[in-house]
């Protein structure tokens, strides 16, 4: 036990936690807890707003598989934090959001909470919807024990954002602090080990099967899963497809890796898992983005199911065989009984259809534009990349080609808004990814529309030392819309032009960034490698043609296997 | 009712602080379950409080409510109770308008076959409880109807397992 200010306590049962950096804005609600940060062993990253820092944290998380940390005021500065909130909770990130809060009552400080106090919010009932847990503290005396739990929450099980809402009085009371207590959350038991029973009918169901197909989900990253992955689908001859989070869990240029399924997949992804007898899928909540129209959805195919959520078994795709546990645990356990049981295959007639259908169906990119075609830029990009290089996406159609010609070959390395679909998330992710993975070169793969909605974090990233790159398609409009406008709408364009302003360039250089424009590959070329060399962020301004689509892709309310495009 | 939807009586534990019954409630409006009813309650264990929330659905429906619940960190247990293995009450107060003999004396006859209890009286009012099944209450209600009922309380539902079974947490 130990006499010590709230403030104190929580920065102390952080360093307990092993955070080494947090993201965030201070203003008067935490403001005491600034005061220690600046002596603390703690590296505050100050972001331009609040969702930057929390898709910063976000970012780093995913990069690291550590917790990441944002912190903001009360009030505004908390609901600044939410839209980053929401994100991690949709892609089961573990991030801790710390906000302050109006006094609740104490010594020097009137009782202020349930007030309409100034810089008053209610965090807690704002992000009850989309939190996994969040926690108001009372008192100084239970923030060890509040953080522990905070941490333990976020990072176990299916992991996810939890807040923790600091009211001014609790960081400023002075009391016995102990840092000892251990943690008891009745009601939180993540099963991880799989049911044996349910693994040996796995295995008889994929023993027999004639055309077994994988589809991961980002859970196989999540739960590092992915040599566990790789020996099953090697031994089983099972071409992988993944779901746009499970983008990196397998090769893709691997022999069995079809790419990602859905909306905008990889039409050799979405033509073979209709094709397959049984479906090994793990690690995935079958998103609707991903399966298209649920009754068209592999119906006659067997699927067996591996989450470490309960609720996601049965909850959008009925299954035959649900497995709640842990990836890396059941892949595990498959293997070894798959190995007693099965010879190691040789070539069958469904690897034939395979790479058949592989060559067959190769996305190709067929649009308006003469020269820079998004494909051959993502191509190009990899080729000038290391493969452990991190790339972050924004959302729209920058997202979907790189998801569709960016090849991802290990985990981790690519981190994107799947769920909620924000617009902004990939450069703060990716300044949080390179502060994680310092060594290592971190792109975000931009539109015009999205990074105009985060941009102001260049401020963050040139005065805390943070270079990335950041290659912006720039169509001057917001792209997927006016494509959607374009297939459905017949082709009326409302709200969706952008202009040409700003000029990317100049932007970078006034903040003190570097600013290329590339009109054609070598341009490209050359300015990536001088970026890769650079130690201050760069901005890549690519012009493309705004006519140029993301296709194929399954219309709104169509089955997987009913893309339409010219591809 | 729809095809296939049926009602079920689901009884939690949850842990006894403040703000658990808001991330219940939260959870069956963000996804679109709909509560019938919802009594809440200490229980023999000084930490924990009981839940029984009444829902109707499918059952893939309910299922989804059992599995959403379980995810909630307050939420120390939960159990669908089965219909044909538990006693379920509810208790109502009923202030009932008899503005003359004839009705307070057929009123009061009522009460008694309902094995009911006045429990306040004026010139004009009998206010009532009644206890007992849903069932039974609706049809006492109906009774009452044509007196004029002035105001109704209903508690909603409650529920325990028949015999030794129970979803106790032993410690």
């Amino acid at each position: 036990m130990t006499k010590m200010s709230g403030a104190k306590a929580l920065l102390e049962s952080l360093e307990r936690q092993n955070v080494d950096v947090m993201f965030g804005i201070l203003g008067g609600a935490v403001l005491p807890i600034y005061d220690l940060l600046c002596k603390s062993k703690i590296r505050h990253i100050l972001c331009r707003h609040e969702q930057g820092a929390a898709h910063a944290a976000d970012g780093y998380a995913r990069a690291s598989g550590k917790a990441g940390v944002c912190m903001a005021t009360s009030g505004p500065g908390a609901t600044n934090l939410v839209t980053g909130i929401a994100n991690a909770y949709m892609d089961s990130s573990p991030l801790i959001a710390l906000t302050g809060q109006v006094p609740s009552g104490g010594v020097n400080t009137s009782y202020m909470i349930g007030r309409d106090a100034f810089q008053e919010a209610d965090i807690i009932g704002i992000t009850t919807p989309i939190t996994k847990h969040n926690f108001q503290l009372r008192n100084a005396a239970e923030i060890p024990k509040t953080v522990k739990t905070a941490f333990y929450i976020a990072t176990t099980g299916r992991p996810g954002p939890v807040v923790i809402d600091v009211p001014k009085n609790v960081q400023t009371e002075v009391t016995e602090i102990d840092f000892s207590n251990g943690i008891h959350i009745p009601g939180y038991k993540p099963t991880s080990n799989p049911h044996p029973l349910q693994i040996r009918k796995a295995t008889e169901m994929l023993a027999e099967a004639e055309r077994p197909v994988i589809l991961a989900g980002g859970g196989v990253i999540i739960s590092n899963a992915s040599s566990e992955l790789l020996q099953v689908a090697e031994l089983l001859l099972a071409p992988v497809a993944t779901s746009f989070m499970g983008k990196g869990a397998f090769p893709e240029t691997h022999p069995l890796s079809l790419g990602s399924i859905g909306m905008h997949g990889n039409p050799v992804a979405n033509k073979l898992l209709c094709e397959a007898d049984v479906m090994l899928a793990v690690g995935t909540r079958f998103s609707d983005r991903a399966t298209g129209r649920l009754d068209n959805f592999c119906a006659p195919t067997k699927k067996i199911h591996i989450d470490i959520d309960a609720a996601e078994i049965g909850k959008n795709v009925d299954v035959d065989i649900p497995i709640v546990g842990d990836a890396k645990k059941a892949l595990q356990e498959l293997h070894e009984r798959l190995a007693k049981q099965l010879k190691k295959k040789k070539n069958t007639a469904w690897t034939k259809r395979v790479k058949e259908t592989k060559e067959q169906l190769n996305p190709r990119s067929k649009g308006a534009s003469k020269d820079l075609k998004p494909k051959a830029l993502l191509q190009a990009l990899r080729k000038l990349l290391p493969e452990n290089a991190i790339a972050t996406t924004e959302v729209g159609q920058n997202q979907m080609w790189a998801a569709l010609y960016f090849n991802t070959l290990k985990p981790r390395t690519f981190i994107s808004s799947g769920g909620l679909g924000t617009m902004g998330f990939g450069f703060p992710a990716a300044i949080g990814a390179k502060v994680a993975c310092p060594d290592r070169p971190v792109v975000d793969i931009a539109g015009d529309g999205s990074f105009r909605m985060t941009e102001q974090e260049l401020g963050t990233s040139v005065t805390e030392d943070i270079p990335v790159i950041v290659i912006v398609l720039n169509n001057s409009v917001l792209g997927m819309v006016a494509q959607w406008q374009r297939m459905f709408f017949k082709g009326r364009y409302s709200a969706v032009k952008l202009g040409s302003v700003p000029d990317f360039v100049k932007l970078a250089e006034a903040y003190g960034a570097q600013g290329f424009r590339a009109r054609s590959i070598a341009e490209f070329a050359k300015a990536v490698k001088t970026a890769l060399k650079s130690d201050v962020t760069t901005v890549i301004d690519v012009p493309i043609s705004m006519e140029e689509d993301v296709v194929p892709m399954v219309p709104p309310g169509c089955g997987i296997n009913e893309q339409v495009g010219d591809y | 009712m729809e095809k296939n939807e049926k009602t079920q009586v689901i009884a939690a534990l949850v842990e006894n602080k403040p703000g658990v019954l808001h991330s219940v409630a939260n959870m069956f409006r963000r996804r679109d379950f709909n509560i019938e009813s919802i009594t809440v309650g200490r229980t023999e264990q000084e930490d924990l409080s009981r839940m029984t929330i009444t829902v109707k659905g499918d059952e893939k429906t309910l299922e989804q409510v059992v599995k959403q619940m379980n995810k909630l960190i307050d939420v120390v247990k939960v159990t669908r109770l089965e219909p044909e293995n538990i006693v379920t009450r509810e208790l109502a107060l009923i202030k009932v308008n008899v503005p003359d003999n004839k009705s307070r004396s057929d009123v009061i006859n009522c009460v008694d076959v309902f094995r009911g209890r006045v429990v306040d009286v004026s010139p004009e009012t009998l206010t009532i409880e009644i206890t007992g099944t849903p069932d039974k209450i609706d049809a006492f209600l109906n009774l009452m109807k044509t007196y004029g009922i002035m105001e109704l309380a209903r508690t909603g539902l409650t529920a325990l397992s028949r015999g030794v079974r129970s979803i106790r947490i032993e410690e």
